[in-house]
């Protein structure tokens, strides 16, 4: 695999040309063999080439900390399918099908991922005007038999959330399968960015999912960082691992409420529901934003932490640690949540694996994997943060694995708070590098969110990929609820918590 | 049953103290924005061209759209005289889209109550249901969190349910995706009237960082009436906690 891919590490950037194109069937090859070798698809995506296509391939491994990419071009209009034999890629090739008019022959699930328009149509017709939207028309998964019913829900839901679209296939009560149907939030990110960086680029990245505002800023950061070769300082790297986990305390904390809601189990619901904003409060004292908007900017941070500010946020992140861990403790002794949460919704690693999941959900599963610990960045390279597993990869598993979670982010933040190293928050930026291809990785509180941008000879962005860690981990959920209770739908969902507008763009 | 008992009182009473006592923001919140029209420089249009998204405009004379205005900094860095700044005054919602805009000069005016009918309606109890059309789980976790005990919401008579049939008004938060503007509509025709729309946040008022994108609607009040625009990206808690209470004629004006 590494004969045929050109490696590399996270955060950095390349000529263009130094990716090796591949025959369609030794491309293909490579990515199948990766896998088998345990590498990730963490992208996989189009660049339009003088009125052709050119698939990119970016794949992951964790253990040697180490990504690896190789290309491959399109002839006529079709390339072939390998989900068959490599699940982890279906969504990718289903997105390229749909961003280009590829058609991935022998493909086992040729459906839209989100009903966009081609990448390549530029015009400017507004949808105030425009064509109706076909969102969500197309042909569902069915399951044909005596009483077998399907239940559809959304795209509103009932509580305050994002909208999408769930069809369950049930036998009584018991899901046989369930068909996820996104694309309602989509807002055009990737052909918004084309041709930038534009002035307006940070802060749609930063809203490509707004919970993770600083997991997919500094992703963008770091990009932008590679191309130009701007080094943020020190206190800039601390700085931004201090938002990145609190991002993660604050919507950790908001899930374990959640899940705890969820089950019916109000004190710990309600006092995570406000611990949750004691958090976010600590983001809006760094920056003024409770979710983190500003303060990771391409050549450090938007805003300084002084002495005073550190020690204010010391003293809130010791009270709220207090409070987090009496408010998740009863979770834990109380047989009745215990009971619900056990044996619901398990996955396996195997199966974590096969569908490439990410994040929590994929730790969840015994799969030891994390960005910040795997593919180093920024202030995880002097500051290791332990990866927390579970073995289960049920609800119980994926509720415990953020708790240990939280408890080491505390930990961290606690440290950097106490040691900021001196110096500027900024690094003197220059030009993006032409023809030139970069690639960042974060650990995002969902799991890896990856952006590549591809600059064309003038330094422009003439591609800007973003895979939100829900792109990998929606059909972690919909296997999840294979052979559940369809009552369990949304315990699950909560346990799982994945972004919509993440997944639409 | 001990323990949570023992845990109750242990995390105590932390229900915000808003609006018998005043807000209190974070030192470095931004809120409503001082103009000093009179520090700038003939000609001068480095804040204008520094806001991607068109909030400022200096002719006349300063003015900035805070329908359009994301309250980052780009502005103040750009402006070599300091003449914006903006202040910890959370208080920005208001009932007009042309409320929003705020010039050197502009009178201070908090949204204002309904009408009597209306507010004999919905006064004491209005219920919301809210569609994110495009929103990016911000403003959407912002306006979830009244719900909390931070907040108790459901102690001024206001809270968000399930079914469009069940509500009094509609709370859109988002661009108005095109993938979302038929379900839009249709949660809006489905809520019995007479009925409220709110837009909460940047994108459901003009389209937020997504304006001018051809794959969303730039807002929602071209084709929904809205009765109160909140703005913010997202708006903080407070903000929204006051602009609803003052719909409902909650606080008194004065």
């Amino acid at each position: 695999m590494t004969s045929t891919m050109r490696t590399f590490r996270n955060g950095s950037a390349l000529p263009l040309g130094d990716v090796p194109v591949l025959e369609t069937e030794s491309f293909l090859k490579a990515i199948l063999d990766a896998t088998v070798h345990g590498w990730r698809v963490s992208s996989y995506f189009g660049l339009p080439r003088g009125g052709g296509l050119r698939i990119y391939c970016l794949m992951s491994s964790d253990s040697r900390g180490s990504l690896g990419m190789a290309a491959a071009d399109v002839a006529g209009n079709a390339f072939p399918s390998i989900a068959e034999f490599c699940p982890q890629i279906q969504m990718f090739e289903r997105e390229v099908a749909e961003q280009f008019g590829v058609v991935f022959e022998d493909s086992p699930w040729p459906k839209p991922v989100r009903f966009e328009r081609r990448l390549t149509d530029r015009t400017a017709a507004g949808c105030r005007t425009g064509r109706p939207s076909d969102v969500g028309v197309m042909e569902y998964y069915q399951v044909k038999g005596h009483e077998v019913h399907e239940v559809a829900v959304g795209p509103v839901h009932a509580g305050i959330i994002e909208p999408g679209h769930f069809r369950f296939q049930c036998y009584g009560e018991q899901v046989l399968h369930l068909e996820i149907s996104l694309g309602y939030q989509h807002r055009g990110v990737e052909r918004l960015v084309l041709g930038g960086p534009h002035p307006a680029s940070l802060h749609q990245m930063e809203t490509v999912a707004g919970d993770t505002t600083i997991g997919h800023g500094l992703a963008y950061a770091m990009v932008i960082e590679a191309l130009s070769g701007t080094m943020a300082p020190a206190r800039a790297h601390a700085l931004r691992g201090v938002a990145l986990e609190l991002e993660r305390l604050a919507n950790h904390t908001g899930d374990l409420g959640a899940i705890a809601g969820d089950v019916g189990y109000l004190p710990t619901a309600s006092f995570c529901g406000r611990i949750r904003g004691d958090f976010l409060n600590m983001t809006a004292e760094l920056c003024g934003s409770r979710f983190g908007r500003g303060m990771v900017v391409p050549g450090g941070v938007g805003f300084d932490c002084g002495p005073e500010l550190a020690e204010t946020l010391l003293k809130k992140s010791a009270a709220a640690r207090t409070d987090l861990a009496n408010a998740v403790e009863l979770l834990w002794e109380t047989p009745s949540v215990m009971a619900r949460l056990e044996n619901t919704g398990p996955l396996t690693a195997e199966a974590a694996r096969e569908l490439g999941l990410v994040g929590p959900a994929a730790r969840a599963c015994g799969v030891n994997m994390d960005v910040r610990r795997d593919h180093t960045f920024g202030i995880y390279s002097m500051a290791q943060i332990p990866v927390a597993t579970a073995s289960t990869g049920d609800v119980h598993a994926r509720t415990l694995v953020r708790w240990l979670e939280a408890e080491k982010s505390l930990y961290f933040i606690d440290e950097q708070l106490r040691h900021l190293p001196g110096g500027a928050c900024m690094g003197k930026s220059n030009g993006l590098a032409g023809e030139h291809i970069a690639v960042a990785l974060t650990e995002g509180w969902r799991g890896e969110v990856c952006h590549v941008a591809v600059t064309d000879d003038a330094g422009r962005f003439a591609r800007y990929k973003v895979v939100d860690p829900s792109f990998h981990n929606w059909p972690g959920l919909a296997m999840a609820l294979r052979g559940q209770q369809i009552s369990d739908f949304p315990l699950c969902n909560k346990s799982f918590n994945l972004s919509y507008c993440g997944f639409d763009l | 049953m001990i323990h949570a008992i023992r845990a109750r009182i242990k995390q105590g009473h932390r229900t915000t103290r808003y609006p018998d006592e005043p807000m209190t923001l974070p030192e470095r919140f931004r809120g409503y924005p001082r103009l000093d029209a009179g520090a700038c420089q003939d000609g001068c249009t480095k804040c204008a061209e520094a806001c991607p998204f068109g909030a400022i405009s200096c002719k006349p004379s300063l003015s900035l759209d805070m329908g359009k205005c994301l309250f980052c900094t780009n502005c103040i860095e750009a402006c070599p005289k300091g003449a914006i700044t903006f202040t910890n005054d959370g208080r920005l919602a208001a009932n007009t889209r042309d409320g929003l805009v705020v010039g050197p000069d502009t009178e201070r005016v908090l949204a204002r109550a309904l009408d009597n009918k209306m507010l004999s309606l919905f006064g004491r109890s209005m219920k919301f249901r809210e569609v994110s059309a495009g929103g990016c789980n911000a403003c959407e976790a912002d306006t979830n969190v009244l719900s909390t005990i931070g907040w108790d919401l459901g102690r001024f008579g206001i809270s968000f349910v399930a079914s469009p049939r069940h509500a009094d008004g509609l709370w859109v938060t988002g661009p108005v995706s095109g993938n979302m503007l038929e379900a839009l509509r249709l949660t809006y025709e489905a809520i019995p009237a007479p009925k409220l729309v709110v837009a909460c946040g940047a994108c459901a008022i003009n389209g937020g960082p997504y304006i001018g994108s051809p794959d969303v609607c730039d807002g929602v009040d071209w084709t929904l009436p809205v009765d109160l625009y909140i703005p913010g990206c997202p708006p903080h808690p407070l903000t929204i906690l006051d602009g609803l209470l003052r719909l409902l004629g909650r606080i008194p004006e004065k």
